[in-house]
């Protein structure tokens, strides 16, 4: 498998490694895929009073692929209002990362992460 | 001393050539380029000379007659005549074979060529240590089992089946006896002048020796008959046409009687190495090793590391070179069948790594080793939810995870 250094370099440096408090009333909580298909993307969100994304932190067990790709979209993230988040299409990921055809499956579940993620928010409120 | 990267341990795949074994050869790609075949002039009786020389140090490698020894070009070929040449010889007896899960695809693919011209098969599953139940074995032959096909080494996990015992059983049974042998030369000390085995199948590559080049092992006593499968002159009495490469039958023969002669010093060596590495990588918490730790040639390690995701395993690992069960390193992009065979999930099949040693393998390269997979596995656990679940005690397994069509149906509610 070649990769692009964009996602060796997400991979080797990933970004907003970490956990958020589940709990927390301003965190939206996404976790998508299964073991048993060799990616689990755990994507969180803090969104301010105003409605805007201030944090973002991912936890991914995956191909290198997969790491970038929700490394990516934590960067993406923050800024960003919620409707502004859920317009981040899987494409984009994937252009962004050239990733190879048989490696869209990892942006289009970083997508159905940042979805996951804002749904969990919105039901809290 | 210093350390070269990466450090090659994917000694199952293929080994470096032994700098002996290539002196051997040099001549034979060079000065002496006759063709064995050739019976009227001396470059012909010069490497029909070398060829038999090395087919005597096979023989008496393996404990055989050199008579009993048909040069192919590898394994794969080797399992290829010994099946399909004996079950096509044979078949007015019976037309059921039985062989394993856990088989080499030389193996597995021949038994379905087979199938498909007439043959049945049945693929007996192993224990969850990889190794036969003898008794499975016994109530699998019918009246109609012409031939049992059985590897001594296996590739992924090392395991080492009880060859005697199974080739009592078909001697009693009068059944033909088949070894897939490429993975035991240089690992385990046997003669086949004391192992009931009828065919047997070699390779040079795996024991230091050049690819290309192996060897079927055919017993005369009681005598075996196979159909030739490669037709073209009538070399190796029928059995197998085509000109012999002479340098690579000179590598195999030299490897082998080297892995013959050296095995009683190296295999203590290995066992200490990889027993290093295991003791170091018992430090790492949740991993499992995939095959028996008792019967196994030391050359071989294979560990799953739990909730570590094979592919980005392997690209974190890469200054060592190993190979893996994950589907994201093979062609067929399924986990390994033989770690799926002896009952391993797809999570712990997918994040397996098999190392395996060599003469060359130094105590430096498994003390990086040890450290490189410390740090990385650590490193991939915290990215990994997985992980993080584990420490709060969600049990992973029983936990609903959603697929996509359910995912879908929930957000849209």
């Amino acid at each position: 498998m070649s990769y692009s250094n964009k996602v060796i370099d997400h991979y080797e440096h990933p970004r907003n490694v970490g956990a958020l408090n589940k709990d927390d009333p301003s965190v939206g909580t996404g976790m998508v895929g299964a073991p048993a298909c060799g990616d689990v993307m755990k994507l969180q969100i803090k969104v301010s009073d105003s409605g805007i994304i201030e944090d973002a932190k991912f936890k991914t067990y995956g191909c290198g692929s997969a790491i970038a790709s929700s490394s990516l979209v934590t960067e993406w993230l923050k800024g960003k209002n919620l409707d502004e988040a859920q317009m981040i299409k899987n494409s984009q990921i994937a252009e962004e990362l050239e990733l190879p055809p048989v490696k869209i499956h990892c942006s289009v579940l970083a997508e159905d992460a940042i979805k996951a993620a804002v749904a969990n928010y919105r039901s809290k409120h | 001393m210093s350390l070269k990267l990466p450090i090659y341990l994917d000694n199952s795949a293929t080994t470096k050539i032994d700098p002996r074994v290539l002196d051997k050869m040099m001549p034979f790609l060079t000065e002496e380029f006759g063709n064995p075949a050739s019976r009227s002039h001396s470059f012909g009786w010069t490497t029909d000379k070398a060829v038999e020389h090395a087919r005597e140090q096979v023989a008496s490698a393996v404990g055989a007659d050199s008579k009993e020894i048909i040069w192919t070009s590898g394994a794969t070929e080797s399992i290829n005549l010994a099946l399909k040449g004996a079950a096509s010889f044979y078949q007015d007896r019976g037309r059921h074979l039985i062989t394993i899960k856990t088989e080499h695809k030389a193996t597995l693919d021949t038994m379905r060529e087979l199938e498909r011209t007439g043959f049945e098969v049945t693929y007996l599953t192993p224990e969850t240590n990889g190794l036969i139940d003898l008794s499975k074995l016994a109530s699998a032959i019918r009246v109609d089992t012409i031939l049992i096909s059985v590897m001594y080494v296996n590739n992924e996990i090392g395991v080492i089946q009880d060859i005697e015992a199974i080739g009592s059983l078909c001697r009693e049974k009068n059944i033909i006896f088949h070894v897939d042998a490429a993975q035991a030369i240089g690992k385990i000390d046997f003669s086949l002048e004391k192992l009931p085995v009828d065919l047997m199948s070699f390779s040079a590559h795996k024991c230091y020796g050049p690819k290309g080049v192996g060897a079927l092992y055919v017993r005369r006593r009681p005598r075996i008959r196979l159909l030739a499968q490669i037709h073209g002159g009538g070399h190796e009495r029928g059995f197998r046409s085509g000109t012999l490469p002479t340098h690579q039958i000179v590598g195999m023969g030299e490897a082998f009687e080297i892995a013959k002669t050296d095995i009683s010093k190296e295999l203590p060596r290995i066992k200490k190495l990889r027993d290093n590495l295991l003791t170091g990588l018992q430090s790492i918490e949740e991993i499992y090793v995939n095959g028996d730790m008792k019967h196994r040639v030391p050359h071989n390690l294979n560990v799953s590391f739990n909730y570590v995701e094979g592919e980005s395993l392997i690209m974190a690992i890469k200054d060592i070179a190993v190979s893996s069960g994950s589907a994201c390193t093979s062609a067929s992009l399924e986990p390994s069948y033989v770690l799926r065979a002896i009952g391993r999930n797809d999570e712990l099949a997918h994040s397996s790594i098999r190392f395996s040693l060599s003469r060359f393998t130094t105590e430096e390269e498994i003390e990086y080793t040890v450290r490189l997979l410390n740090d990385k596995v650590a490193k991939l656990r915290d990215l990994s939810p997985l992980w993080e679940m584990f420490k709060d005690g969600i049990d992973v397994s029983s936990y609903e995870w959603q697929e996509h069509g359910e995912r879908d149906i929930i957000l849209h509610n």
